[in-house]
């Protein structure tokens, strides 16, 4: 469903994992000119099925790639404008897109949980034209706020983004286990606009710990065909990210 | 090594090269790990098992790092969750790009580089990046402060006897970590004629005016991986982190003792892997690159 997402002749920050495999998967379905960056230094690879990337700087996801230019500079791409969509995942979320990868609690240097940290999820949510988070769709991971912000959203809402200095991007949207959202454009707050087939909005609110926006049409999302599912099962075959 | 080793003083910054399991200086790090070292900030953009030994072995207060574990598949490190969870060792965390641009401006020469990322989220109050005001245009920038690290540890492909180093592949931080570190201790995995440096010159990536000791060590990156001869050991992870699962802390301190105190020399540790497991792994390399 993420895959649907991107379109042809752009340019993907891809995330390692889920976000990866379904750039992938949208290079070999519908968008063969698609630019994968990968924040280990690697711009335009091309990613062998069977040997999906455990991490972002590994030669399974350097495979075929067109430049090798370095981390930072690598970054520096997408602080200039060049990057048309980041696609990341996240631990915690909240009701205006922020999300949480660092620390569960209330203090940060006693955490009750410490996570692995932002990695470039930060740089990819602060400096990429559009981003679109994947994630499982649970209440433990939907809160109305998230214990830090990672990775920034549309902050506190209408305005804040740009009040820090973020002059572009920001969340357009989110695609979860249950549906598609996006956000309110007047208060930046995440509202429903697409489920999968069978899901209602009821089950999205039992699994979803802040009150959610409801877009003015719901629309159903079309289920993975069969060549797309191939494709997917080809890339992963072992499934260490499909499940 | 040991003599290179030694340069690493109690309460130094040292900042490893490579990335997460990527031509990690492992031989650096085990030799630091045994002249026992201790006070240690350690920095590295993202950081896997290495950080993990020298926390358990008490040599590092403090871990300056953008993400800590091994991969997806291996979950949250158990190590990290102890210790800074425990209060035992401060983990500072920064943006990738924040950090690399800390390396930047200490590459440059500089004190500080402005930004447009880490804006506006919790990271800024955590290792403490300031706003600036473009004195052009009155723009809210980040500003990240340089980072001058005490000693640089980085394992490259190969070198001449001068120092003059070359990486195939990705370059991750090296380059700039070398010309932001006081001193700088290479591992290589070849040391080549000067002639062929001279060839390529192109390809030099730190120039030898830059390091302070070079030794000859292949597979210095092992069980981690080196672009181009030989890919990580998932299967080593893996083994790794059922013992954590299983044990805790404790599954590391018995890994030091096997892996890294008992093994005198770097050819005695390899042999720990086997000839086998190390042909299998430049044979997964060959068939990627």
């Amino acid at each position: 469903m993420g895959s649907r997402q991107l379109k042809d002749d752009t340019t993907v920050f891809a995330g390692v994992g889920v976000p990866l495999l379904a750039a992938a998967l949208a290079q070999q379905r519908h968008a063969p000119q698609l630019t994968m960056v990968i924040e280990g230094g690697i711009i335009g690879p091309r990613i062998k099925p069977g040997r999906l990337p455990i991490s972002t700087n590994e030669m399974r996801a350097a495979h075929q790639a067109q430049m090798l230019p370095g981390i930072t500079d690598t970054f520096l791409f997408a602080q200039r404008g060049f990057l048309d969509y980041g696609f990341m995942g996240g631990a915690q979320i909240d009701q205006y897109g922020n999300i949480n990868t660092s620390v569960l609690g209330s203090d940060y240097w006693r955490p009750k949980v410490r996570l692995p940290g932002t990695g470039g999820a930060n740089d990819i949510a602060s400096l990429c034209k559009e981003v679109i988070i994947l994630t499982a769709h649970e209440k433990r991971r939907f809160i109305k706020r998230v214990d830090f912000v990672t990775s920034p959203g549309w902050i506190d809402g209408d305005g804040s983004r740009g009040k820090a200095g973020l002059i572009f991007g920001g969340v357009s949207r989110v695609v979860t286990t249950l549906g598609v959202f996006g956000f309110e454009p007047e208060s930046r707050r995440m509202r429903v606009e697409k489920l999968h087939p069978g899901v209602t909005l009821d089950t999205v609110r039992e699994n979803t710990g802040f009150e959610l926006l409801v877009a003015d049409q719901v629309g159903i999302t079309e289920p993975p065909s069969s060549d797309e599912l191939d494709m997917l099962r080809a890339l992963d075959p072992e499934r260490r990210f499909l499940g | 090594m040991e003599d290179a080793a030694s340069r690493v003083k109690d309460g130094d910054i040292v900042a490893a090269g490579g990335c997460l399991f990527s031509r990690t200086p492992m031989a650096l790090v085990r030799e630091v790990l045994r002249q026992r070292r201790r006070g240690l900030t350690l920095v590295r953009n993202l950081m896997c098992t290495e950080g993990e030994f020298m926390m358990v072995a008490g040599a590092v207060d403090r871990v300056v790092t953008a993400w800590m574990s091994i991969g997806l598949p291996w979950g949250v490190s158990k190590i990290m969750r102890e210790y800074v969870e425990g209060a035992k060792v401060a983990l500072e965390e920064w943006s990738h790009l924040a950090l690399g641009l800390r390396f930047r401006a200490a590459a440059m020469g500089v004190p500080f580089l402005p930004t447009l990322t880490m804006l506006g989220s919790d990271l800024v109050s955590v290792g403490g990046m300031k706003t600036v005001q473009d004195p052009f245009t009155g723009q809210t920038l980040g500003a990240v402060p340089a980072l001058f690290p005490d000693v640089a540890l980085l394992h490259v492909h190969r070198a001449d006897r001068f120092g003059n180093c070359q990486i195939d592949g990705y370059p991750h931080m090296d380059a700039d970590i070398a010309r932001a570190a006081t001193t700088v201790l290479v591992t290589a995995e070849e040391i080549v004629p000067e002639e062929e440096i001279r060839r390529h010159p192109d390809r030099t990536i730190v120039p030898g005016f830059l390091v302070d000791a070079l030794t000859l060590v292949p597979f210095g990156s092992f069980p981690h991986e080196c672009y181009g001869l030989y890919e990580a050991d998932y299967d080593h992870f893996e083994g790794y982190t059922t013992a954590i699962n299983a044990q805790g802390s404790r599954a590391v301190v018995d890994y030091l003792d096997r892996y890294v105190y008992a093994p005198a020399s770097f050819v005695d540790y390899l042999d720990l892997f086997g000839g086998e497991r190390l042909a299998r792994q430049q044979r997964c390399a060959r068939e990627l690159t």
